[in-house]
Formats: C-alpha cells, sequence, structure tokens
C-alpha cells in the first residue's frame, strides 16, 4: 500500500502511530513493510490458503464473534441435502459438470429456498460482473465465462445489489450444531488448513502464521476492530474472487464489517476505477450495477425487471431505477408505452470482455476499437496478442497524453523488430487524439471509499489537447447531426438522445456540472433530487445513477464540499459526498448489536434511539430510520419491508452476510486453494491441481499455458513471476515514463530476485536478464536484495522473481514489459487475468531482437513440450 | 526556522525530490540505475535538493517481526530517509562566499541568489556535509533553498508540503527540536532503542543545524558526517593567533630593530 498508495498509506502511518499493528502479507518485502509491525512473505498465489489457515484457526480457538455471527451471518442457516463440500468430492462441489466445465449453482442452497445473489452470477445466465481493473492502462475488461449455463453474458447487479429469497426465510439451527448448517460446513472445509498445511502451501513457517493470527484475533471483537486493505494483488488470480471472499468470511467471522476500523478496503489502480464501474466502462452493466439486458430473455422491460429485480431488499425497487436512468437519457422519448425505451438498448448475446475483444479482433469480427486512458500493449496480459489484435483491426481510436505504445505499435512494435509484422501490410487506421489532464478539465474522482471528490480546471488545455467529455459531447453532436435526418429506427436510440449539455469558453467545453446533476436526478418539476429513495417507476423521475442519487441535493455540488475535517465530526459528512446518501461505512446498522446498541462505547458507530424511535449516531445510518430492532417481517413481505429489524445486510434477500455463498460463484460457494495456472508447485491440498471453473481461452499458438509440477517440462519453467507497481511510475507507463522527473527515480526496468537465486541462476546484480515464458521472452536489469526470499514449500525450495510491469518501448524511460510473459487463464467471475502468479525462466544476459528473440521463445516451447492443450485439462 | 524529518515514517515515495524540483525548476541530473536499492538519484548535489536514501539491513528494525529466509538469522530492515542541506547557524558556504551571492535570510535560512553567485566553487569544499555543489555547464553553485520564496509567501516548503506521512516537518527550529525529542522518548519506549536524533544540538560543530533528523543508525550509514564541524569555525581563533603571531612578529622585528641601532 505504501508502495502503490503513498498518500493513502499516511492514515496508515497515523494510525500506527496511535497504536495499531500493521501485518504487511506480500511475497516482497516492499516500502510497506519497511515501516509494518509485522512482515510475512508467502508464495505467490497461496493466499486462500493463508486466510483459510486464519479461518480454522479463528473456529477451533473459538475466536469468532458469537454473537455477531449468530445474528447476522448466515451461520445458522441448513443447507439443501444435495450440497457436496470439497471434502466429499476431492476438491470439487455439488453440482460440476464436466462437459460445460461449470456449476449448478442449484446444488448450494439453502433448504427449501431458492437464492438470488446480491453480487456475483445470477440465475437464468451464467455471466456476472467483472473487476475490469486491470491496474494496467485500465478499465478493459469487461467479460463473460465461456460455458456458463446457459451460455450468455448475464450481468450481475454488484456493489448494492441484493439476493432475493423467493420463499419464506431458510430453515436455521441456532445452536449452530446441525451438520449442514452453514458454520459447521465451513468448520468442515477449512478444517484441513491447518498452520502445518499453512507451512506447507505458503512457504510461512507456523510460528509466524500464528503471530498473524494471534495478533488478528486480539485485535477483533466487541472492542476493537481490523480492518484488511488490499490491491490487485489479490484480485489478479484465476482464483481472484475466492480471495476477496476468503477475507470477507474471515472479516465477517471477526465481527469486522459494518463497523468503524473495520472492513475490507480495495485499493483500486486508478483515481476513478471505482467511478468507472459506479458508471460503467463495462460491457455488462448499466450505470449503478442494473444489468444489461441479454438477447432472447428479456423481450420486454417487465420480463427484464421481473427476472433481475429482488423479492426482498432495496433491489425491490430496480423499476424506478432503470425507468429513471431511461428518462435522463431519452427524455419525454421514454415513456410508458414504448416500455421507456428498453428496446433502444443493445442485447448481450454472449461476453465482451477485453480478452475475448482481443480474440474477436483476432479473428476478424471486431473491426473497431477505442482505447482511452490504457495502453494494453503495456498493461495486458499477454500484451503481444493485444497488438496482434489491434493490427486486424479497421480502425483504432487512441486517446492518452503522449503517443502511448498501444498508438505506435504498428511502426516500432516488437512484432515489426521481429518481421512478425510490417508496416506496409497493416491496414489499421490508427487516430491519436491528445487527452486533457484532471488540472485542465472539471469534474468528479470516485474513490475506493465510493466518496465523490470534485476537481475544478486549473488551466486551459493546448493546442489540440481536449477532455473526455469534450471528445463524447461533440462526437454525439456529429453523429446525431448526420442522422438528423434518418427515419431508420436504428437510428433513433440517438437521435432521441437529450444531448444538451450547455457549453462555454473557445473550446465550447460541456459543463461538467450539468452532467453531474444529470447524474443525480430530477423529479417532474426539474427540481434536483436528494435521495434514491424518491426514484418513482413511472417515468416521473429522471436520475442518471441511482446510487450517485443526492451527489447534487438542492442543487449543490455535494461532490465540491471541501470543510477541512477539524471543523466537522471525525467522520467528516461534509467532505465530498460518498454514495449511497453521503454514507461513509456501509451496512453500519452492523455497528450495534441486535437490540440496537453499540457493541462497545469504544466502537459506538450507529444506534437505535429508543426515546427518538429512529436510528442514529455519527454516519447516516445504513438503514430504514424509524425501522425498530424487533421489527419482524410478515411473510409475504417484499422489497425493504422484507429487511427485518436485525439484518443490518440491507441490500441481501436474506439481510444476513455470507459466510457460504448460496449462489452467485461461478467455482463454488466457499473458496478453496487451488494452483494458479502456471504453478511449479503440486496442490498439497486437494487432488484437483487448478481452479476447475477457471477460464480457458481458445486455443492459439499466442497465448500457451505451461506445464504444472507433476506434469512432463514444467521444469523448464521453475520460478515464480510476480508483478507489481512501483511508487515512482503509473500502470503502464502513461503518465510517468514520460516524464522526467519520474523517470529518473526510476529509470529502467529491472527485476527483483534473491542473492540465492542470482548465485543459482548466475545472475550479477546491476547485470542483465533474460526472462522467458511460453509467450514471450524480456530482459531486465537485475537487482539482487535480501527483500526478496527463497521460500520452503513442501520441502523444496521455491523462487520467486519481481517483475515491475510499467515498462514499454515508447517514452522518456524504456524498457520491457512484464505483461508479455502473462497468459490468458482468467477467473472465472470477473475474467480478470492471472499476472500476479505464473511460472517463468531466468538467465543471465541480455535477450536477443528480432527474430531470433522467437527463436529463443520457440527452443522453450520446444523443451517443455508445450502444444495447444498443454495447461488445459479441467485439473 | 526549519526541518525536522522523522525517517522512522518515512516510506520512500520520493514525494519530496519531486515537489522540490517541480516547485524549484531543478534540471532532471540523467537517468541511472545505479543498484543501490531504489536509490538512483545517489545523494545530494546541484540537481538533487532533497535526497531519499534506502538503505537495506541484516539487522531487526526494534520489535519488527520479519521472517525472510535468507541463511543467518533472517533479520532485515529497509531504512529510508530523506536528506536536505542543514542551513547550518554557522555555514561555511556563506562564510567563504566572496561575492555575498550566499546569506542568510530572515528565516535563518542560508540561501544562493543565483544572479549573483560567480561559480568560483569556494563554498563547495567548505561545506561538512557536501551539500552544495556546482552545475555541470552552468558553474554556479546551487542547493536547497528551504523554498525562500514559498517562506515568503508564508507557504511551506515543497517537501514538507508534499510528503504525505508528516516525515518531513516544517517549523520554528525549537518547536521542532521539543517535537523530536518526544518522538525518540516515544520510539524507545517501543523498542526502537536505536532512535536517536542529528543535527539537533545548537552546540555542534556547525553551531546547529536548520535541518535536523531523527534517524534509526550512525549517520554514516545514511551517508552523513557523524561529527560534522564547519571549517570556518576555527576562523576567528585562526585570525586570533594570526594577529598575535604578527604582533609578535612586529615586537620581534621592532627589538630586533632598536637592537641594532643600538
Amino acid at each position: 500500500m505504501a508502495e502503490c498508495h503513498p498518500v493513502g498509506f499516511q492514515w496508515v502511518m497515523e494510525a500506527k502511530q496511535r497504536g495499531a499493528t500493521i501485518i504487511h502479507v506480500d511475497p516482497r518485502f516492499t516500502r510497506t513493510s519497511a515501516v509494518a509491525d509485522i512482515h510475512v512473505p508467502l508464495r505467490a498465489g497461496s493466499d486462500i490458503a493463508f486466510l483459510g489457515g486464519i479461518i480454522n484457526y479463528v473456529i477451533e480457538n473459538e475466536k469468532w464473534f458469537r454473537d455477531y455471527v449468530l445474528a447476522y451471518t448466515n451461520a445458522s442457516f441448513i443447507l439443501n441435502e444435495e450440497y457436496r463440500d470439497t471434502e466429499d468430492l476431492d476438491g470439487l462441489f455439488s453440482g460440476w459438470d464436466e462437459e460445460s466445465r461449470s456449476y449448478d449453482q442449484e446444488k448450494w442452497q439453502y433448504e427449501g429456498t431458492e437464492t438470488q445473489s446480491a453480487a456475483g452470477q445470477r440465475k437464468k445466465g451464467a455471466e456476472n460482473e467483472q473487476e475490469n481493473e486491470q491496474e494496467n492502462g485500465d478499465s478493459g475488461g469487461a467479460g463473460s465465462r465461456a460455458g456458463g449455463p446457459e451460455g450468455a453474458a448475464r450481468s450481475q447487479s454488484h456493489g448494492s445489489g441484493g439476493p432475493s429469497l423467493r420463499t419464506h426465510r431458510p430453515e436455521r439451527d441456532d445452536s449452530l450444531q446441525h451438520p449442514l448448517c452453514v458454520f459447521q460446513v465451513l468448520k468442515r472445509h477449512f478444517a484441513r488448513y491447518t498452520p502445518e498445511m499453512v507451512e506447507r502451501v505458503c512457504g510461512v513457517p507456523q510460528d509466524a502464521f500464528l503471530r498473524v493470527c494471534e495478533t488478528l484475533t486480539a485485535n477483533s471483537g466487541r472492542e476493537r476492530t481490523t480492518a484488511f486493505c488490499y490491491a490487485v494483488g489479490w484480485t489478479q488470480h484465476s482464483v481472484g474472487v475466492q480471495y476477496i471472499r476468503t477475507a470477507s468470511i474471515l472479516q465477517l467471522l471477526l465481527g469486522n464489517i459494518g463497523r468503524p476500523g473495520g472492513g475490507i478496503m480495495a485499493l483500486r489502480g486508478h483515481a476513478s476505477i471505482q467511478g468507472s464501474t459506479d458508471i460503467p466502462t463495462l460491457f455488462n452493466i448499466l450505470p449503478g450495477y442494473l444489468p444489461m439486458p441479454h438477447a432472447g430473455v428479456d423481450t420486454d422491460l417487465d420480463t427484464y425487471i421481473e427476472g433481475e429485480a429482488a423479492a426482498q431488499g432495496y433491489w425491490a425497487n430496480m423499476a424506478a431505477y432503470f425507468t429513471s436512468l431511461a428518462r435522463a437519457w431519452w427524455g419525454e422519448a421514454a415513456t410508458a408505452d414504448n416500455d421507456y425505451c428498453f428496446d433502444y438498448l443493445p442485447r448481450l448475446t454472449g461476453s465482451h470482455s477485453t480478452y475475448e475483444t482481443v480474440y474477436a479482433q483476432l479473428d476478424g469480427t471486431c473491426k473497431g476499437y477505442f482505447i482511452v486512458g490504457e495502453n494494453p500493449a503495456v498493461g495486458s496480459a499477454n500484451a503481444r496478442m493485444q497488438r496482434l489484435g489491434m493490427a486486424n483491426l479497421d480502425w483504432l481510436v487512441v486517446r492518452d497524453f503522449f503517443p502511448i505504445e498501444s498508438a505506435t505499435w504498428w511502426k516500432d512494435g516488437p512484432e515489426i523488430a521481429s518481421g512478425e509484422l510490417r508496416t506496409e501490410d497493416i491496414a489499421t487506421e490508427v487516430f491519436f487524439f491528445p487527452a486533457a489532464a484532471h488540472t485542465e478539465k472539471s469534474g468528479s474522482f470516485t474513490n475506493t471509499q465510493r466518496m465523490l471528490q470534485w476537481h475544478h480546471q486549473a488551466v486551459e488545455p493546448t493546442g489540440a489537447v481536449r477532455s473526455e467529455l469534450w471528445f463524447y459531447f461533440h462526437l454525439g453532436r456529429i453523429i446525431r447531426q448526420k442522422l438528423a435526418g434518418s427515419t431508420d429506427p436504428m437510428d433513433a436510440p440517438l437521435r432521441d438522445l437529450v444531448w444538451d449539455y450547455p457549453t462555454s469558453g473557445a473550446l465550447a467545453e460541456p459543463s461538467a456540472e450539468a452532467v453531474l446533476a444529470e447524474i443525480n436526478g430530477h423529479d417532474a418539476q426539474g427540481e434536483p433530487l436528494s435521495a434514491y429513495t424518491e426514484l418513482k417507476d413511472d417515468g416521473s423521475t429522471a436520475c442518471g445513477c441511482w446510487i450517485y442519487c443526492g451527489v447534487y441535493a438542492e442543487g449543490e455540488n455535494q461532490a465540491a464540499r471541501r470543510k477541512p475535517g477539524q471543523d466537522q465530526s471525525w467522520v467528516a459528512p461534509e467532505w465530498g459526498w460518498a454514495w449511497p446518501a453521503n454514507r461513509r461505512i456501509l451496512y453500519n446498522r452492523a455497528s450495534a448489536d441486535p437490540e440496537g446498541k453499540p457493541w462497545s462505547e469504544r466502537k459506538a458507530y450507529v444506534w437505535w434511539d429508543e426515546g427518538a424511535g429512529r436510528w442514529t449516531g455519527h454516519d447516516v445510518p445504513d438503514f430504514q430510520e424509524d425501522k425498530p430492532p424487533w421489527y419482524r417481517s410478515p411473510e409475504e413481505a417484499r422489497g425493504p419491508d422484507a429487511i427485518e429489524g436485525d439484518d443490518p445486510f440491507i441490500m441481501q434477500g436474506d439481510g444476513k452476510g455470507w459466510l457460504f455463498a448460496p449462489s452467485g460463484l461461478a467455482d463454488g460457494p466457499l473458496p478453496t486453494h487451488y494452483e494458479p495456472q502456471d504453478s511449479p508447485v503440486s496442490n498439497p491440498l486437494y487432488p484437483q491441481q487448478r481452479n476447475p471453473a477457471r477460464q480457458i481461452m481458445p486455443s492459439r499458438r499466442e497465448n500457451l499455458y505451461h506445464p504444472s509440477a507433476g506434469e512432463a517440462g514444467a521444469e523448464v519453467f521453475p520460478y515464480v513471476a510476480t508483478t507489481y507497481r512501483l511508487t515512482e511510475h503509473h500502470t503502464a507507463g502513461g503518465m510517468s515514463r514520460w516524464l522526467p522527473y519520474l523517470s529518473e527515480l526510476q529509470p529502467e526496468m529491472f527485476c527483483e530476485v534473491s542473492p540465492e537465486l542470482a548465485r543459482e541462476a548466475g545472475l550479477e546484480h546491476g547485470g542483465w536478464a533474460t526472462i522467458i515464458s511460453a509467450r514471450q521472452a524480456i530482459e531486465a536489469r537485475v537487482m539482487v536484495t535480501d527483500r526478496m526470499a527463497p521460500l520452503a514449500v513442501g520441502g523444496r525450495t521455491v523462487h520467486q522473481i519481481g517483475l515491475p510491469y510499467h515498462w514499454g518501448a515508447n517514452g522518456y524511460s524504456t524498457g520491457d514489459g512484464a505483461n508479455e510473459l502473462a497468459h490468458l487463464a482468467l477467473d472465472p467471475n470477473v475474467h480478470i487475468q492471472e499476472v500476479k502468479a505464473f511460472t517463468v525462466d531466468i538467465r543471465p544476459g541480455r535477450r536477443p531482437d528480432g527474430a531470433a528473440r522467437l527463436d529463443l521463445l520457440r527452443q522453450y516451447q520446444e523443451r517443455a513440450g508445450i502444444t495447444l492443450e498443454t495447461g488445459k485439462g479441467r485439473s | 526556522m526549519g526541518f525536522f524529518t522523522d525517517t522512522s515514517i518515512c516510506i520512500g515515495c520520493k514525494a519530496c525530490e519531486v515537489a522540490c524540483k517541480e516547485w524549484n525548476q531543478v534540471p532532471e541530473d540523467g537517468l541511472n540505475f545505479t543498484g543501490m536499492s531504489y536509490d538512483n538519484t545517489q545523494g545530494l548535489g546541484a540537481d538533487t535538493w532533497r535526497h531519499v536514501a534506502f538503505i537495506e539491513q541484516p539487522r531487526r528494525l526494534g520489535a519488527q517481526q520479519v521472517d525472510l529466509h535468507h541463511e543467518g538469522d533472517g533479520q532485515f530492515r529497509w531504512l529510508m530517509s530523506s536528506d536536505v542541506c542543514k542551513h547550518c547557524t554557522q555555514a561555511g558556504c556563506l562564510d567563504v562566499c566572496p561575492t555575498g551571492a550566499l546569506f542568510r535570510t530572515e528565516f535563518g535560512t542560508v540561501v544562493v541568489q543565483e544572479d549573483v553567485c560567480n561559480g568560483c566553487g569556494y563554498c563547495i569544499p567548505a561545506c561538512p556535509f557536501g551539500v552544495i555543489d556546482q552545475r555541470k555547464g552552468d558553474g554556479r553553485a546551487w542547493k536547497c533553498t528551504l523554498c525562500y520564496d514559498r517562506l515568503k509567501a508564508d507557504m511551506e516548503p515543497a517537501c514538507a508540503k508534499a510528503c504525505p506521512t508528516k516525515s518531513i516537518q516544517f517549523g520554528p527550529l525549537e518547536e521542532l527540536r521539543t517535537r523530536a525529542a518526544g518522538r525518540v522518548e516515544e520510539l524507545h519506549q517501543r523498542g526502537v532503542s536505536e532512535a536517536r536524533l542529528y543535527g539537533h544540538d545548537p552546540d555542534d560543530g556547525v553551531g546547529g543545524a536548520g535541518a535536523m533528523f531523527l534517524l534509526l543508525d550512525e549517520p554514516e550509514v545514511y551517508g552523513l558526517p557523524p561529527d560534522p564541524v564547519v571549517s570556518t569555525r576555527q576562523l576567528p581563533d585562526m585570525w586570533r593567533r594570526a594577529a598575535v603571531s604578527a604582533l609578535g612578529l612586529a615586537g620581534a622585528v621592532a627589538v630586533a630593530f632598536l637592537g641594532t641601532r643600538r
């Protein structure tokens, strides 16, 4: 966190000065480790085993927060008798279908109910949201899982969606003794994650592991809370989502969710990556996590709403959210008679994630491509494949500060050097537009805490530099002009758009505040709305993103508030604005006990005021204000009324935090340690080596997988590589490698290795190394450092290689890109690449150039016996 | 006014280096992969007025628990420290400057006036810390101004402003000395017995520095002289002695002449 988020890390340092204990778990000793109280190095790709070990410790040693767990989680819910765990099926769950390589989630249900997931995969289709944050040039990949039950890309309503319990409340056993209650299943599932096993899988000695367990549990409970912070080191794995799930289970068991000082904080790669999922750049969701409709399924608005809305919780009001969105986009043209222009929306026929889009480019079906603030030729996994895909386009638009590698590969990319591509043969027409920086435009950033902070333009952009808002507004304006006379119904969605943003200045810059006002929404009289609870499904309200409703309450830009911390309460509600409803901690009803009293005075946050008959506290209560703790819902209750007075997780249909996910995840209801796609280690926990449901891409020579431990040829790639960022550079380098003051601080691509590995591989400190996978060979300067250490894993030594991934051939500071080495085996839930743990070989000296580079690659592929089928089996 | 740099909370982000260069328009001075941990700017110089050192050591830091499995006991620590001009109370550079380009400001800091400096370079060997330096191709002497222009506008120096963890603090020296002493006390109580101050003593060899540091190891480890003494400190004494000698000599000569006359 100190490496990638130094500004946010100031709060960690402040907490440390006030007595907090900082634990850092990372394969490398980083700038974060330097100031942590405890650093634990572990094998990249083994985090579920580590966290699962802590879960086992917490349960075995009775360290869990009983009152919290019993009241606020689904621990007592009883599962359907059909459920089988990995314990019973050698690493698989019930519902596995070998042919489609996917699970039937029906087999994970509660006894007597059918549950719709809040997040993740919903029924009907098998798709779900993706964290499209590639931390690279970012906001690319959205995608779908190949081979889901219906194969179509089904969005999830994510972040604030709720599972729908279509029948009565699940059966429960408050004694937690029933063999099929969630708690017992959880206990059994994690029983094999012992300290010995953690040592064997992660390479973490037992005393170091137990030190973490003891510190964590000593700092959780009524009086204390512990927060987890993670970055993409947790997400970029073929089991990435399950990493976060494991942390969620642990935090629920310890009572650390919905309470001050608790929670799980995702530290995201870009300043407004949160904003880019709230108002998405993803293919399968609409603003506010409304799912994108599907062809052949969502034939009309009612079917769509019925299929996607939850029966209980706040997702039951989805019709109001959608109708208001349609009114914001198409205004008066959206009426009840035409389903509020529901048919203007395109329909999904499958997945269109960033990596599938590359395949579509190579297949010739994707003809045009926009790259905005992203540098896939450096930042995306298997960067070479990205360039080859772009070389097959008709046209390409790149908007960035500098001519990044993704804009110039056609004349100076590695494939030109190797002779694979010839400039004169490339038909792609490339348009480069210089982009304005945040100082040159007004707008908002939404940070990981869901807080919008407005920034004001400081200077006018120079030359041809323009803001994104300018670009898209005028692009839309010109297209609409060209279509003005059209009677083709296909053009109606564009012709009917409300496209009337006021502009100002010599550049005709559209007003960013007008866009914010549209996002906030207004009523039939045009007055700004102040809360999403005011949204109607009758077309009388318009709102561009329901969860942002209130950001422009009373016609004031709430995101621009800058009241200093010392002039307000410690929660600082008047600094910026957080969705939803300016609430700073989600599910904060959990900060009080079931009776509505704070768990402790020290951790008081939100509580029930008996006298006033309402919830109150330091933050905006995340609960219906006047619903008393003793409220019980009638059997037939729907929507928010079905949430009872002691159900803090109001977006979930059952109001509970899910220790066990009865639906929504493609790869199992409980996290399970599987080895990465490429791994030098055999899975010590199960016969199942890899995540059986991982997303394997169609066979192509450009994307070969490695043999893993136990398979012939695995020894050719004996080392574990992990990619990461340095403080001095920004993701794929578009914002840093062109700047002299940043370039001089980290001027060259380097790899970090331990002295032991340097000896073994003959590497010299300060010299050069060539790092090779079946995908590409790259070179880097060698940094031999004690910060990297070999690990003892299952009786053998595992060496890890650290690879910063900022570099490419353009700019002031140049070098080879680490992502060239990575493969495309994706997480099945969010389709993210696995660049935090894969295998490579390393050897001294610089890599060959041109065609010789390809020869080296072929030698390695042959030596390892790699074919198109290698690594693609279920196990 | 001056700096207190608390290296125990430095996270090595180098924001100070960049903020300093941006504000003061100090040129970039070369892309060199040095292999010295994460330090690629190497030291203070004409074009580096804030410099962050990175020191990797096989030693334990206080009660920190580290489990890197190398040979030996596996202990390790990574020290980071942002160095800067000390703005000495007895400033050698200022003492020897023949043109008056170096002067002491109303804030007690020492600043070079770029339009007065003639590039004679006398100041360079006069600095016991090796801070001030001649810019190549320019010849003039450059160093930290403690953001004289910002101070005049009631703003804190750029490095202190940019520091996310408050490792770099700016303020009146007396106040900083008190804060620094309290911080050492606190760290000692937490078991970081190696915490110590540097440059805080008004009676040291430079008459007390305008930039003091909380270090976690001997000053030499960070590239700082252990007991800096300004080269011009003995100057008054030397002049006094020279005067005495001169007088003595004159007396002897006089006596000699008197004797001759006899």
